[in-house]
């Protein structure tokens, strides 16, 4: 008897509307718990085998690696149903667990084509906490959202049909860049996980969901496609540049961006870019290390999304020109969110700390030195605008006299949990490294590293308080975005300035016109469709006719001319 | 027994009729339209079975022998849409009264249902004949109830949608008549399978490339593929519900398949698709028609016509897998028509509800409908989801077979078009959903807005849910179409 765990949740999800308090809660927290416990019980290997149009498929197959990601998807879920207790609509209830459900699906599946159904399923059930925010911007932004997820998932669907006629398989092992369809199905793993240039879905849309529908986004769709590169493309050559940039860029637009849940959107693709250095260097140690930030990151980001999520909630603002000294207010939701800051900042003794150093050593193990530089910078980068930015803007900086009600009870208890093991794992690491799909070795708390990391996150502090000191760091966030400019300027002097000015020259000169030239042919090509349109309006008879005359015309012709 | 099927199949729905009209009370009339549509039904299905394992059955109608007389041929394809034209009816006969009752003058409800038996006559009678004239008076006998059916919509406008449908129906069945007449002329039989035998001498012959000509711009019109698709949006988004249910599900799949029996059956595919650049022809006409159609359902703001709109793109689809001419592309058709049929009138079903509910099918007023009516709304979820392709659904399954088929054949640039336009499904099926889900109901709603009849709902239900098990447990569907276009191809064991 195999109880597979995606099934259950959205299987389980469907009746939600019906039950009433508290049953519907008590069963909400039901599933995930039991899903935990089929997760567990099902041995390794492959199982549900079956033949569609000659395509051997593998709905259920369980390893490792596999296992790791569902079990933390489902302690991620757990933690988003408690957080959403004290929701009384069930749009996002069902949206919660059939998303979740989806993505662990997309896990647990053994073949592309499965795993493309719940690839497609995570697009088409998220997008409800984005439209659940009942507002027109909400609306745009969910269709946004949804235009890119089904892209991704049709980017997907092309590879694996071009994988399936190159090797009459659409097994999901090993792909690698060279095998037929490879860099399609990158291209549609790419968008999940947000790499350059295809991540602007991310942060466009994550900050525009609800309180609870930011949380639970940012838990699996990107994770999903971190697996799904994990089990596909590691070793890839490739994947080290592309993370590694990914970590270096959403620091800058994470400074100046004033929205704090936007600011972690950014710090979420730069998290992500850890990740994806650690599967493309593709030693045990960089998978491994990749797998356990993906575990960790998913419960701090959890945790700093749900803090603002409570703040959103009280204060009905997370903009930083407009909150501060919260932590009079919300004493507890200030402490949670400083354990995530700490967390996703690498302090010892927190659950950054323990994963992110593996792939640092992965890394070094392999004397990629740029890369490591540039890791290090996103390590201090992070530690800034995640780890101080976010508290210190939020519950402290000026105390902008709100005094509002500490987060509902089921929040806190979701925060706790989630700070709880965010330093569960810090301290005790063996027993994340005990999941990770190779054994590990690695000790992460030796003195060299401890002091370093120390060393790195003193002076990034440092840096810090001095610029508020010396009031050369702008005080209220709302002049920020012009202020940045200036003072990223003078830490990169010259070069930033002219890069500046030449993108910026090649934008107008060149993406203006084209934008132009785009937007005047969508109108000509609209014109027609609409409902006023020749196109749409009502054909008069004998403009019908004359298509059929110009039809049979046509084919009679071309007969003639054949015979 | 089942040596008769063939002919009683089309006949009872044909008695029924009169029988309507002599008894005139709507009730009976409900009754006998109910019990011939089951008729209908059951034997389609002892026709399919019996097809399946003995192969195919061949009447000769009183007993003149063909090529004399006229024959009735019953193979594994169109025992496929026998089976589909017959369910459709007998799942419409479910939803009508209710629907009827709010939008049809009662004087005249008898009548409406003498039109659908003669509708479903002309239908079943396209399908299981085999004898080339015969296809044309069937297809009168259906295009000329259906008008009537579609003027009877409740709007004044029905009256102009059914007059131009008439005049396009008028001349495509005129168009079909010119070619089978232009066919006897070179060979002098009616008779499908004789035809098919005398046609290969003639390959060449002037008079016979146009009657392929005039019969394929005739079927075409029937089948509304574009650019003759105008009569449709306005025909079906006009008629009354229950016939658009039927309509919309029934009424262009038998035009293609009396094109493909004519392509395949009669003029053979070395003429049409070796001889004539008809392949080509097709898939130009179909990606068009899948691109338009769905790119102006995302403007339209009523429901109805958001639905009709977006047939006029499926039929692309259903096209394009035909014009492939081959075994793949053949069995994506025959699966697309069904899957389509379903979805579609299941998604016609759940419009008409909603006009029974909130007496218009103008998008905005669909505000708020989930949780007024939340069956409602997830039915036109599923539907819309249908559409668009998504997996698990029937839709997905004939997609994907028409992507390997199209891949099969090398046409990149269709499965791009193929892509694109379940984009563009997605965008207007999103906005269906989007409203009705999101949206503030008006202030002013009326609150007492009468609950969902039982039997409509169960007909509904019935199509959605069917297209819902077809798209999970593909497997008996697709070897159905298989067997259907094997049929065709004539490659049948």
């Amino acid at each position: 008897m195999i109880l597979h765990p995606a099934y259950l949740l959205i299987l389980g999800a469907l009746p939600l509307p019906w039950l009433k308090q508290p049953i519907r809660s008590a069963w909400m927290l039901l599933l995930p718990i039991v899903g935990m416990v089929g997760l567990w019980s099902i041995p390794d290997g492959h199982y549900a085998l079956l033949t569609l149009y000659d395509v051997k498929m593998e709905l259920l197959r369980v390893d490792a690696l596999s296992r790791v990601f569902a079990s933390i998807f489902l302690v991620a879920t757990m933690l988003a149903v408690i957080y959403a207790l004290n929701l009384r609509e069930s749009v996002q209830q069902v949206a919660t667990l059939t998303y979740a459900g989806s993505a662990i699906g997309g896990v647990l599946a053994g073949d592309l084509l499965t795993l493309f159904v719940y690839w497609e399923m995570t697009g088409l059930t998220s997008v409800f906490l984005i439209w659940a925010r009942r507002s027109e911007r909400a609306y745009r932004a969910g269709m946004r959202y949804l235009a890119v997820q089904v892209l991704s998932g049709l980017l997907l669907l092309a590879g694996l049909i071009i994988h399936y006629r190159g090797t009459g398989s659409v097994s999901f092992n090993t792909l690698g860049l060279d095998a037929p369809g490879g860099w399609l199905i990158l291209t549609a793993i790419g968008i999940k996980c947000a790499f350059p240039v295809l991540h602007s879905w991310l942060q466009d849309t994550y900050p525009e969901a609800t309180i609870v529908g930011t949380v639970v986004l940012s838990s699996f769709t990107t994770k999903l496609g971190i697996y799904a590169l994990a089990r596909g493309y590691a070793g890839t050559e490739e994947l080290i540049w592309i993370g590694a940039v990914m970590t270096c860029f959403p620091i800058f637009y994470a400074v100046i961006e004033n929205d704090l849940r936007r600011v972690l959107a950014y710090s979420l693709i730069n998290q992500l870019g850890f990740m994806v250095v650690g599967i493309g260097i593709g030693t045990e140690m960089g998978v491994n290390g990749a797998v356990a930030h993906a575990v960790a990151d998913i419960l701090f980001k959890g945790l700093l999304f749900m803090s603002m999520g409570a703040v959103l909630l009280r204060t009905g603002t997370v903009n930083g020109s407009e909150l501060g000294g919260l932590f009079k207010s919300m004493p507890q939701t200030a402490t949670f969110c400083m354990v995530g800051a700490a967390s996703i900042s690498a302090f010892p003794l927190f659950s950054g700390f323990v994963t992110k150093s593996m792939i640092m050593t992965a890394v070094a193990e392999e004397h990629r030195t740029v890369i490591w530089l540039m890791l290090l910078f996103a390590s201090a980068g992070v530690f800034h605008h995640a780890g101080i930015k976010i508290p210190f803007f939020a519950f402290f900086a000026h105390d902008r006299g709100y005094r509002v009600e500490e987060a509902p009870l089921n929040m806190r208890i979701a925060m706790g949990s989630a700070a709880a093991l965010c330093i569960l794992i810090g301290c005790a690491p063996e027993l994340l490294y005990g999941l990770l799909p190779y054994p590990v070795e690695y000790v992460p708390y030796t003195t060299a590293h401890v002091i370093n990391q120390t060393q790195l996150l003193l002076l990034s502090a440092m840096a810090f308080t001095v610029l508020m000191r010396t009031g050369i760091y702008p005080p209220e966030l709302r002049s920020v975005n012009l202020d940045f400019d200036w003072f990223y300027r003078r830490l990169l002097p010259a070069t930033a300035g002219t890069a500046t000015r030449i993108i910026d020259g090649a934008r107008n000169g060149v993406l203006a016109p084209l934008q132009r030239g785009a937007a005047t042919a969508l109108r000509i090509a609209q014109t027609p469709l609409r409902a006023q349109g020749w196109l749409a309006l009502p054909w008069t008879t004998s403009l019908m006719i004359a298509w059929t005359v110009l039809l049979l015309g046509a084919l009679l012709l071309l007969a003639l001319l054949r015979a | 027994m089942i040596a008769h099927l063939p002919i009683l199949q089309v006949a009872l729905p044909l008695l029924a009729a009169p029988l309507c009209v002599l008894l005139r009370s709507a009730r009976a009339a409900w009754w006998i339209y109910l019990l011939a549509s089951v008729a209908a039904f059951g034997s389609a299905l002892l026709l399919a079975s019996s097809v399946a394992t003995h192969g195919p059955l061949h009447y000769a109608v009183g007993n003149w022998a063909p090529p004399f007389g006229i024959a009735y041929v019953i193979d594994a394809a169109n025992a496929f849409v026998l089976v589909l034209v017959s369910g459709i009816a007998v799942a419409t006969a479910i939803y009508a009264p209710r629907s009827i009752a709010a939008e049809i003058d009662p004087q005249r409800v008898y009548l409406y249902y003498a039109c659908l038996c003669l509708c479903l006559t002309g239908l079943l009678g396209i399908v299981a004949t085999g004898d080339a004239f015969n296809v044309f008076v069937f297809l009168e006998i259906s295009s000329l109830s259906s008008y009537a059916l579609i003027a009877l919509g409740k709007r004044r406008q029905a009256l102009l949608a059914a007059f131009r449908y008439l005049v396009m129906g008028t001349l495509g069945g005129t168009f079909v008549l010119i070619g089978i007449g232009l066919a006897y002329a070179v060979t002098g039989t009616l008779n499908m399978a004789d035809l098919a035998q005398r046609l290969p001498a003639l390959y060449g012959n002037r008079t016979l490339t146009a009657a392929v000509g005039f019969v394929s711009v005739g079927l075409a019109i029937k089948a509304a593929v574009f650019p003759l698709h105008a009569w449709l949006p306005s025909a079906y988004a006009e008629a009354p519900s229950a016939a658009g249910v039927f309509l919309s599900a029934t009424g262009t799949k038998v035009a293609i398949y009396a094109f493909l029996r004519f392509a395949f059956g009669i003029f053979g595919a070395g003429l049409v698709f070796g001889h004539l650049p008809m392949s080509a022809l097709i898939l130009i006409v179909g990606t068009a028609a899948m691109l338009a159609g769905a790119a102006i359902a995302c403007y339209q703001d009523d429901l109805k016509r958001i639905l009709a709109w977006s047939s006029v793109g499926q039929i692309g689809y259903i096209v394009v897998g035909l014009g492939l001419a081959s075994q793949q592309g053949l069995s994506a058709a025959f699966l697309h028509i069904s899957a389509h049929a379903l979805i579609k009138g299941g998604l016609f079903a759940t419009a008409g509800i909603v006009a029974l509910r909130l007496g218009t099918t103008r998008i905005d007023a669909l505000a708020g409908l989930a949780r007024s009516a939340p069956a409602v709304f997830v039915a036109l979820l599923l539907g819309g989801l249908g559409l668009i392709g998504v997996p698990l659904t029937a839709g997905f399954v004939s997609k994907w077979a028409l992507v390997m088929a199209l891949i099969e054949a090398d046409q990149w640039a269709v499965i791009a078009a193929v892509l694109l336009s379940s984009l563009l499904a997605l965008v207007y099926v999103g906005r269906i959903i989007e409203v009705a889900w999101f949206r503030e109901p008006p202030l002013l709603a009326d609150t007492a807005q009468p609950s969902t009849p039982a039997p409509m709902a169960l007909a509904m239900w019935g199509l959605v849910g069917v297209s819902l098990v077809a798209g999970v447990y593909a497997a008996p569907l697709s070897r159905a179409a298989t067997a259907a276009a094997a049929a065709l191809l004539g490659t049948a064991p």
